[in-house]
Formats: structure tokens, C-alpha cells, sequence
């Protein structure tokens, strides 16, 4: 009996390893498919990325340096200082553009008649006039003299130069006509014409001269409007995610609580610029386009973030640390401070660094409270009127002059920096705080 | 010399939610002795050693009927603080629960939040006595500033003990403090149990009958929530007086 069993035991075992060998391989085909099929999702997402990458970089690569020309000013003292005072202050009331007419003239000696002249006169940015300026406030003692000096081209200089190919256009397709391409190729011929380093990108606000617009405004704009945003939910967020998820009892109303919280995170943001222009602009009175409005409204929009964030990372401390805590007489609230908070901050600065870089990029509620103004002035304080970022981007991509689109892309290069950078630092702050134990 | 009563339980029911966890609980428990609480998985021994120091306080279902008394005053009482109850009596859990600190400070916690050093050589002197009184100083003297969270499970445990001892309790409550340890951290902790009897009122909850057979004074053998007897270890092991103790102790339930 106990022999018969055996050998039928030994029949079933034989019978099921053939069965499971079959299945094996339809098993592993499935996971080999499923791993195909996740290779080839990451691929395309890495091709995709890098196409977006490159394409933004090669647009706005050409936006960090500008075309200069040269030409031989005199510096006129009848233009500059006619009253002979040799006060540079003097020097602010004179014509700049006068000296550089003259000098393009010189140059260009064949252009007699106005109408013909005023299509020479476009090559030179009205900057140069400021350039010229400050050069003679600065030195006096050229005055009377004659200097060769590199002066900023306009845009429409600016693109042809960065875009060779256009010679060849048909005249109306190409932004200047035959006459301007010739005289543009007798300064490319006299080596009059070369690249400069854009400082102006780096150190002006916007401009409807592509040449002279900057980021700087909008910089100094999303960094007013991100440090009101911290400032004002960091705190709160990870007071109420400490008492929600600690302190409070579990009841109807926290959990109503808890449920609208998760409701806020998903509330469109151009909500809560409406929010902001109905209480804060009609209500309060706030300055329009300010970044400590701006600020206010992102902070309603991270917040939720923050507190979800702040009671995860809550959650997933070991309750054991609170319990050794409060056996030794450690108050609740002392074994949350003492303990519970400090494990938990790694997480938390992760969601606060995740909130902030999303409220960076984020530009449909500040259109709401004004901040997509056209500001020329860099802002100085939190009351200053001001853009941000993504929103002169926008700005950028609307306006219909040429020499936008590159500065959009290099606008976005910008942006992507301080998204890279703040995503750096969530990683570094978590890695350097859970490395300590 | 006559047993001195340290804590002593009455008519003691315990709820969570509906269920019933503990019924009836009347129990003595002498000073300066071991006393050992055993029985088998989910009959109450834990949430009895629990109640003793209010830490089922923070479970919100749990409902606690009765009166538990620490030297002649009931802790359950409306206006006594559990915080410094649990300063009175301390207590060891069942899995090494170091906080994430260094070994200093981890002794040096419970000190520092009650104000009990005046000063940093106090402290430090605190701290040195406590590692000793758990035979942990000498493993750990060199390494006083390194993370508790880097010791070995047994010392991790005698850790947890050292940071109890700092605040100088009356009593330390230890829930199957060497369930998570080897036989050789085992018996560490048991030699320190020993020890620290002399001085201390302990209550252990353990799955081991040896263990218990091997360090406590006095036995009590829950079954299903009910206290079944109660008694000095050896009569409990050798000559039980009930039969579900007796069945229990020879391994017919469990």
C-alpha cells in the first residue's frame, strides 16, 4: 500500500514538472515581453527629451551673443557739449544718434538721400546711442576726437547675420532689401561686422527691441515671487501636516479636512489666480503685478502639496521612535519635534523643493493678478511690479518680431537651469540627510 | 523579609472597540522581583503590561475599565499626568527601537527632556552609569558618538535598557524584550535582568517559558484575556493548579 502511494507520488511528480516546464516558457516569453515593452517606452522618452533638448539649445544658443558693427565716431564737441562746460552731466542732453548718423555717413558715403539714409540708419540699435553716452560721460577727454568703436547692431542686423542662408531669400521674404544686404555685405567685407557676447540678456529686463531684452527682470521677478511663496507655505504646510497626521484627533471633521486637501492639490492653478484677484487685488488692495501677490497665490497652490508631502514623509517614519520617545516620558509633542520631524525632513524638503519648482514653472495664475505686463524696469522689491519667468516666455513666443525666437528658447534654456538646479538640491538634501545614519 | 506590593491591578477590564481584550485582571505585582507574564499569542499579556504605564493612551479604541494601582495611587485616575508616570515607570519593547541618534544621545534623551542633569559632566556621568547598569559601557566606550542604530540587535536591546535606566524609574515594563535576538544576546539580557532586579521592579512579557522559568520570582499565565494563575515561578512550572496552565506549560495549547 505504503509502496503503491510512493509510485504514484512519483508518477504525479514526473507528470508535474513536465507541466511546469511547459508553462515555464510561456512564463518567461512574458516577462521578456514585458521588459521589451518597458525598454522600448524609456527609449522613446529619452529620444524625445533629447530632440526637445537639442532643438531648444540650437534655437537658443545664438540668443547669448549679439552682432556688433564698427564705425569711426567723432566725438563732435558742438553735438556733446555745445556750451563747452566739460560737465559730463552736461553730456546726458546731447544726440547720440546725431554722432552715429554722421559716422554711417562716413562710412557710406554714396547715401545722400533721406528716404535711403533712414534704411542705413536701421542697422545700429538705439542701445548704442546710451553705449556712446556713457562712453563720453566716462571719458572726457575724447571729446574732439574720432574712434573706432564696436556698436550693437538692431535685430534685423542681428538675424541676417546669425542666418547667412537668408542672402539668398527672395527680398520680400528676407527682412531687408537689396540696397541694406549690400552695404551689410561691404561691412561683413571690411571685417566691420563681427559677434559679441549678449550682455544685455543677462542684465536687462524685457524690451520690444529683441536686442536690448533680457531675462534679468523676470529672473529677479520669479525670485521675489518663489521667496514669498516659501516663506509664507513652508511654515504653514508643515505645521498642518505635523498636527494633522500627529496631533489631531481622527475624526469626521479631520478626515473632511484631509479629503479637501487632497481635493486642492488637483484644483486647476488658474483657480486660485482668480482666487488671488478676487481677495487680494479687490478685496485687499494689493499692488497689481507684484510678486508678493504673485507669491501669495502660489503659496495657495503649494501648500497642499507640501502637506501631502509632509504627512507622507510622516507616515512612513517607524512607529517605534514614537513609541521608545514617548515611554521614556517625551511628551506627544516632544517626540514629534525631537524625533519624528527630524527623520521625516528629508521627504519633506523634497516635496517643498518639488512644490517650489512647480510653482517656478507655473504662469496661469499669475496672468490673473497682472503679472504678464510689459515691465522694462528690473524689479527691486517684492511691491515692484514684475513678470516671472515662464511668463515672459510667453511674451517672448507672442511678440511677432524675429529676433524673439531665439530669445524664447534661451528663455526656457533659463528656466530649465533653475528647474535642474532646484531638482539637484531635493536630490543632495535628501541623500546628505539620510546618509548621516 | 515581607514582599512589598508595587503595583497591584483591580478588576481591570481592557476594550478595543467591541472586543474584549483583558477581563477581570486582579494581580500583584512585588517590588524589586521579576515578574513574568506568559501566555499563548493574543491572550493579553502585552496589552495588561501596556496598561501599566498608560501607553495604550495613544490606541483610541482602546478602552480601559478598573483601577491599577502604583504604589497605592491609581494611575487611571482623572488628574494624574501619564507623562510622568511613564517617567516612573520606563519600558523596553520588543524590537530594538534605538532612535536614530548617537549612543550618547540616546541615553542622554530621557535626562534632558525631564531636566534631571544639571550640568554636561552630570550628564555625561548619567550617561556612563546608565551604559554600566546595562553592561553596555565597556562594548561601547570608544564609540560613545557613533549612531545606536550601528550596534548589533543584543546591544541595541541593552541600549534601549541603558536609556530606560537613565531616567531612574521605579519599575521597567520589557515586552518580550529578546524575541528578536540570539541565544547569546539572550542570555546577555537575561544575566542583566537579573541584575537589575536588585534594584528595580521588572515586569517581562515573554513567549519562552524558560526564559521565564529562568529569570522571574513570580509567574502569571494568561489565557484569552483571563489571568489563570498566578503564583511563584517554581510552583507555577512544577506544580500548576490549574489544568490549563498545566496544559499550556507541557505544550498541549499554545
Amino acid at each position: 500500500m505504503h509502496l503503491k502511494l510512493s509510485k504514484n507520488t512519483e508518477k504525479d511528480m514526473s507528470k508535474n514538472t513536465e507541466l511546469i516546464s511547459k508553462s515555464l516558457e510561456k512564463r518567461h516569453r512574458s516577462e521578456k515581453r514585458f521588459r521589451f515593452f518597458g525598454i522600448l517606452g524609456i527609449g522613446t522618452a529619452v529620444i524625445f527629451l533629447i530632440t526637445i533638448l537639442s532643438s531648444i539649445f540650437v534655437e537658443g544658443k545664438g540668443a547669448f551673443k549679439s552682432t556688433f558693427i564698427q564705425l569711426e565716431i567723432n566725438f563732435d564737441q558742438e553735438i556733446i557739449d555745445p556750451n563747452k562746460t566739460n560737465n559730463p552731466e552736461e553730456f546726458k542732453f546731447a544726440n547720440y544718434k546725431l554722432l552715429i548718423n554722421d559716422a554711417l555717413k562716413n562710412y557710406f558715403p554714396e547715401v545722400k538721400d533721406r528716404k535711403t539714409f533712414r534704411d542705413l540708419s536701421v542697422f545700429i540699435s538705439s542701445a548704442a546711442e546710451q553705449n556712446l553716452m556713457k562712453l563720453a560721460m566716462e571719458n572726457i577727454e575724447i571729446i574732439g576726437e574720432s574712434k573706432k568703436i564696436w556698436l550693437l547692431a538692431s535685430s534685423t542686423i542681428d538675424v541676417i547675420h546669425k542666418n547667412p542662408q537668408m542672402e539668398n531669400f527672395l527680398e520680400e521674404d528676407r527682412l531687408i532689401n537689396n540696397i541694406q544686404m549690400s552695404w551689410f555685405n561691404a561691412l561683413k567685407k571690411n571685417g566691420d561686422i563681427k559677434f559679441g557676447l549678449n550682455t544685455n540678456f543677462l542684465s536687462n529686463a524685457d524690451s520690444t527691441e529683441p536686442e536690448q531684452a533680457g531675462i534679468l527682470g523676470s529672473m529677479l521677478g520669479s525670485f521675489f515671487t518663489l521667496l514669498v511663496t516659501l516663506l509664507l507655505c513652508f511654515p504653514v504646510a508643515v505645521a498642518s501636516g505635523v498636527f494633522l497626521e500627529e496631533l489631531a484627533p481622527k475624526n469626521k471633521f479631520t478626515d473632511f479636512i484631509e479629503i479637501n486637501i487632497n481635493n486642492l492639490a488637483a484644483v486647476p492653478s488658474i483657480i486660485f489666480g482668480l482666487l488671488g484677484l478676487a481677495i487680494f487685488l479687490n478685496v485687499m488692495h494689493l499692488p497689481r503685478s507684484a510678486p508678493i501677490v504673485g507669491g501669495m497665490v502660489l503659496a495657495l497652490m503649494t501648500l497642499p502639496t507640501i502637506i501631502i508631502s509632509t504627512r507622507a514623509s510622516l507616515k512612513a517614519v517607524p512607529p517605534s521612535i514614537r513609541e521608545a520617545a514617548i515611554g521614556l516620558g517625551a511628551t506627544k509633542f516632544q517626540a514629534v519635534t525631537h524625533h519624528v520631524i527630524p527623520q521625516s525632513m528629508p521627504g519633506i524638503l523634497t516635496g517643498t523643493i518639488i512644490g517650489m519648482s512647480q510653482a517656478l514653472g507655473e504662469s496661469a495664475p499669475l496672468l490673473m493678478i497682472g503679472m504678464v505686463a510689459f515691465i522694462v524696469d528690473i524689479p527691486g522689491s517684492l511691491t515692484d511690479s514684475a513678470t516671472v519667468l515662464p511668463v515672459q516666455i510667453y511674451l517672448w513666443k507672442s511678440t511677432a518680431a524675429r529676433g524673439f525666437v531665439e530669445l524664447t528658447a534661451a528663455g526656457i534654456m533659463v528656466l530649465l537651469t533653475f528647474l535642474v538646479i532646484m531638482n539637484s538640491v531635493a536630490v543632495f538634501v535628501r541623500q546628505k540627510f539620510e546618509k548621516k545614519w | 523579609m515581607k514582599e512589598t506590593v508595587k503595583i497591584k491591578s483591580k478588576k481591570l477590564n481592557v476594550f478595543y472597540g467591541e472586543k474584549k481584550a483583558l477581563s477581570n485582571i486582579n494581580l500583584e505585582i512585588p517590588e524589586r522581583k521579576v515578574t513574568s507574564l506568559i501566555g499563548p499569542s493574543g491572550c493579553g499579556k502585552s496589552t495588561f503590561l501596556r496598561c501599566l504605564n498608560r501607553m495604550n493612551d495613544s490606541i483610541e479604541i482602546c478602552k480601559v475599565e478598573g483601577q491599577i494601582f502604583v504604589d497605592e495611587q491609581n494611575i487611571y485616575e482623572k488628574n494624574l499626568d501619564p507623562v510622568l508616570l511613564r517617567a516612573r515607570i520606563g519600558m523596553v519593547f520588543q524590537k530594538p527601537n534605538p532612535f536614530p541618534k548617537s549612543i550618547f544621545e540616546n541615553v542622554a534623551y530621557g535626562p534632558k527632556i525631564h531636566g534631571l542633569a544639571n550640568s554636561g559632566d552630570e550628564l555625561n556621568n548619567l550617561v556612563e552609569v546608565s551604559l554600566k547598569k546595562a553592561g553596555l559601557y565597556d562594548e561601547v566606550k570608544d564609540r560613545i558618538d557613533e549612531p545606536g542604530t550601528s550596534l548589533s540587535g543584543g546591544q541595541q536591546q541593552r541600549l534601549c535598557i541603558a536609556r530606560a535606566i537613565a531616567v531612574s524609574p521605579e519599575v521597567i515594563l520589557m515586552d518580550e524584550p529578546c524575541s528578536a535576538l540570539d541565544p547569546i544576546a539572550t542570555a546577555k539580557i537575561e544575566e542583566l535582568i537579573d541584575e537589575l532586579s536588585k534594584n528595580y521592579t521588572i515586569v517581562i512579557v515573554t513567549h519562552s517559558m524558560q526564559q521565564a522559568a529562568r529569570v522571574s520570582n513570580q509567574t502569571a499565565f494568561f489565557h484569552m484575556g483571563s489571568l489563570i494563575e498566578v503564583g511563584k515561578t517554581e510552583d507555577v512550572f512544577s506544580m500548576p493548579k490549574e489544568k490549563k496552565t498545566q496544559d499550556y506549560i507541557t505544550g498541549k495549547i499554545g
